[in-house]
C-alpha cells in the first residue's frame, strides 16, 4: 500500500526528507490538497495560509539539501507541516481564540512556543477552531462556525481544541498545538482516536498564549502517535524568562526516554517486558456510575493489557475526585473574567460604537463582541470574587483545590518505609465518561457540558501532566485511555504510553472520510 | 439560594457587559444552577486547608531590570479601532464629561 504523505506522521516524515525521498514542498501540497478535500465537512481550519507555508516549504527544502549535503543533523522539525489553535498568537497570522471580539487581531509578535517551533523549521499550514477563548467541550462555542468529529460528522470533536483534534484525526496536518485548561487537548484527543499530550504546568511557556485562567492554562500537543508528542514536547518544553510561571529546569530526551533507557535499570527488568517494575494506580473515583458502559469495558481492557507488557497494578483512592468539577468552575471562570477584562474596545481590533459615552461603548463592544458561554463564564467568575461571596466561592475553591492536589501527592508518595505501600508511577483512567455527543445535544444546558470534561478538571487543578491515548471504540467511536504522573515526570508517562501504543494498533486506524 | 434578575444585571454592570433583557432572563437561572452544584464545596471542612492560588513549584520571581528595545508603537497600535492622526497615541471617547 503506498501511503498518502498527508497521513504521515511527523517522524516517518522527517525519515522520508532525511533520505531526500520526498521534499517538504511535496508534503506541504499534500496537506494542503488534502484540506481542500476534506475540511468543507470538517471544518477544522478558521485559516489556512496556503502560500506562506508553500513559501515555508521551499526554504525548508534548500536547508535540507544543504543538511544532507554536508551530513549535518537538521532541526528536529524542519519541512514539517502544523496547525496551531487560534488561541496562540502568530506574527503576521490572524488569532482569533474563536471570538468575534479578536475577529481583526492580528499579533504583532510570535508566542514562545511559536518561536520554539519556527526555530525547528516546522511549517504553519493554518490555524484551527476552537471554542471561544478555550471556553468549551465541542467546539460549538466557536463565534465561526462548528468542526465535525472526523469518525462521525454528526458528532462534536470535543473541545476546546476542536479544530486541533480534527485536523490531526483527519490528516489535514502532520501535527497540532492546542491549549489545555481543563482538558482541551487530552478530550478531544480521546474523542477522535489520537494522542494529546498535556505538559506540568510551569513545563511550557504561555507566553503569547491568549490567556483564559491563568493558575490553569497550558500548551499542548495534538499527534498521530506517542513518539511524535515526545518530539514536540521537547521543542516546545523549557524556562522562559518572559513567563513568571515558567520553571527553569532541565528538558530531558523525551524521545529517548519512550523505550525506557534513560530509566533506571532496577525498573527495566530482565524480563524483556517493557513495563516491568511500573507500578499502575487505578483510580476507584473514575470509574463510577454513568460512565457509558462500553468506554469503561474498554478502559479496563487498556488497564488489562498494561498488566500483560509487565505493569503491576494496584487500586488507589483520589477521594476529592467528586468535588474537581465545581472547584473547576469557580477558579476557571473567575480568573477568566480577570483575564478578559482587557477586551475593552481600544486595543484589539473590535469596537461597538453605539454610543459617544466611554463606558458605554465598552459595555456594547464585550456585550456584542463575546459569545454566550463567554458571558456566562464572567458572570460566574465576577461573582465568585465579588465582595461578600468571595470567601464562600472562590477561597473555599482554592482550598478545595489543595486536596485535590494533596490526594495526587499522596497517590504518588514515593514511601521508603517497606512495610508501607509505596506510591504509584502513573494513573490511568478514561479519558471522558462517554464517546463523542451528538452536535446540539448539549449546547443548552451548561452543566451537562461542563461534566464532559469530569475526568479531566483534577490533573489541571494538580498541575501534574497527562497523556491521552487511543484505547479502542465504542459503536465505531474512538475512546480515549488518560494516564497521569507526578510533576514534571512526562518521561514516565510518555515510556507507559509508549509501550501500551507499540502493543495496540488502535493508532492506525483512520477515519473514513 | 437562586439569584434575582437583579443580582445578574448588577453583576453584568461590574463585568461591564451589556445584556440584552433575554440574555438576563436566560443566564439568571443557568448561573443559579451552577452555583447551586459549587456549593456542595461546602460539604468539605478546609478551616485548616491553606488555599492553593497556583502550583508552580515558584516563589517570588526577580529579575534585573535591564533597559532593552521593546514591542515598537507602530505594532503596538497596528490593531487599535481608532488612534490618533500621528499614529502615537490609542484614542477613546471622552472619559471626563464637560461639566461647565
Amino acid at each position: 500500500m503506498i501511503m498518502e504523505l498527508y497521513a504521515l506522521t511527523v517522524h516517518e516524515a522527517r525519515a522520508r526528507l532525511e533520505k531526500g525521498e520526498i521534499s517538504s514542498v511535496d508534503l506541504t501540497r499534500a496537506v494542503l490538497d488534502r484540506i481542500d478535500a476534506v475540511d468543507a465537512r470538517v471544518n477544522a481550519y478558521l485559516t489556512v495560509v496556503a502560500e506562506r507555508a508553500l513559501g515555508q516549504a521551499r526554504q525548508a527544502d534548500a536547508r535540507w539539501a544543504a543538511h544532507r549535503r554536508d551530513k549535518s543533523t537538521a532541526p528536529a522539525l524542519l519541512g514539517i507541516p502544523m496547525a496551531i489553535k487560534d488561541e496562540i498568537c502568530t506574527r503576521g497570522v490572524r488569532t482569533t481564540a474563536g471570538s468575534k471580539i479578536l475577529g481583526k487581531f492580528v499579533p504583532p509578535y510570535d508566542a514562545t512556543v511559536m518561536e520554539k517551533l519556527n526555530a525547528a523549521g516546522a511549517i504553519l499550514i493554518g490555524k484551527t477552531n476552537q471554542d471561544e477563548f478555550a471556553m468549551g467541550s465541542s467546539t460549538e462555542n466557536s463565534r465561526y462556525f462548528v468542526t465535525h468529529n472526523p469518525w462521525d460528522l454528526d458528532r462534536v470533536p470535543g473541545g476546546s481544541s476542536g479544530g486541533s483534534a480534527a485536523a490531526v484525526a483527519a490528516d489535514e496536518t502532520l501535527f497540532a498545538l492546542g491549549t489545555d485548561t481543563g482538558g482541551s487537548v487530552r478530550q478531544p484527543a480521546g474523542l477522535t482516536n489520537i494522542v494529546g499530550l498535556r505538559p506540568t504546568y510551569g513545563r511550557v511557556s504561555r507566553f503569547g498564549v491568549i490567556a483564559f485562567a491563568s493558575s490553569l492554562d497550558q500548551v499542548g500537543s495534538l499527534t498521530k502517535d506517542v513518539r511524535d508528542a515526545a518530539t514536540i514536547l521537547g521543542v516546545i518544553a523549557g524556562y522562559d524568562a518572559r513567563e513568571a510561571t515558567s520553571v527553569n529546569r532541565p528538558v530531558p530526551d523525551y524521545v529517548g526516554a519512550l523505550d525506557g533507557q534513560s530509566h533506571p535499570a532496577e525498573e527495566r527488568g530482565t524480563s524483556g517486558l517493557p513495563l516491568q517494575g511500573v507500578c499502575v494506580g487505578v483510580p476507584r473515583e473514575y470509574f463510577i456510575e454513568g460512565m457509558q458502559p462500553g468506554v469503561d469495558a474498554v478502559v479496563r481492557a487498556a488497564i488489562r493489557q498494561l498488566e500483560s507488557l509487565g505493569a503491576t497494578t494496584q487500586e488507589v483512592s483520589l477521594p476529592h475526585t467528586d468535588y474537581s468539577l465545581p472547584t473547576y468552575y469557580l477558579i476557571a471562570p473567575a480568573e477568566a473574567s480577570a483575564n478578559l477584562a482587557r477586551y475593552d474596545g481600544v486595543k484589539y481590533g473590535y469596537r461597538l460604537e453605539e454610543s459617544d459615552e466611554m463606558w458605554e461603548v465598552m459595555r456594547a463592544t464585550r456585550g456584542d463582541g463575546f459569545g454566550a458561554e463567554v458571558k456566562r463564564r464572567i458572570m460566574l467568575g465576577t461573582y465568585a470574587l465579588s465582595a461578600g461571596y468571595y470567601d464562600a466561592y472562590y477561597l473555599k475553591a482554592q482550598k478545595v483545590r489543595t486536596l485535590i492536589k494533596q490526594d495526587f501527592d499522596q497517590a504518588f508518595a514515593q514511601v521508603e518505609d517497606p512495610e508501607h505501600t509505596s506510591g504509584v508511577d502513573v494513573i490511568v483512567a478514561p479519558t471522558s465518561p462517554s464517546v463523542a455527543f451528538k452536535i446540539g445535544e448539549k449546547v443548552n444546558d451548561p452543566l451537562q457540558m461542563y461534566l464532559a470534561d469530569v475526568f479531566t478538571l483534577a490533573q489541571a487543578l494538580a498541575g501534574i501532566p497527562a497523556i491521552s491515548i487511543p484505547c479502542g471504540f465504542v459503536d465505531g467511536l474512538p475512546v480515549g485511555l488518560q494516564l497521569m504522573g507526578r510533576a514534571f515526570d512526562e518521561e514516565r508517562v510518555l515510556r507507559v504510553a509508549y509501550a501500551y501504543e507499540q502493543a495496540t494498533d488502535w493508532r492506525t486506524r483512520k477515519p473514513a472520510l | 439560594m437562586p439569584l434575582t434578575r437583579a443580582q445578574v444585571q448588577h453583576i453584568a454592570e461590574l463585568a461591564k457587559l451589556k445584556l440584552t433583557e433575554e440574555e438576563i432572563e436566560r443566564m439568571t437561572p443557568q448561573l443559579s444552577a451552577i452555583l447551586d452544584h459549587a456549593a456542595r464545596l461546602q460539604e468539605l471542612d478546609t478551616e485548616a486547608i491553606p488555599p492553593t492560588a497556583s502550583v508552580a513549584p515558584l516563589q517570588n520571581v526577580m529579575r534585573d531590570d535591564q533597559v532593552a528595545p521593546s514591542m515598537p508603537r507602530e505594532d503596538a497600535l497596528a490593531n487599535a479601532p481608532d488612534k490618533d492622526e500621528r499614529g502615537e497615541f490609542f484614542r477613546v471617547r471622552a472619559i471626563l464629561k464637560d461639566e461647565g
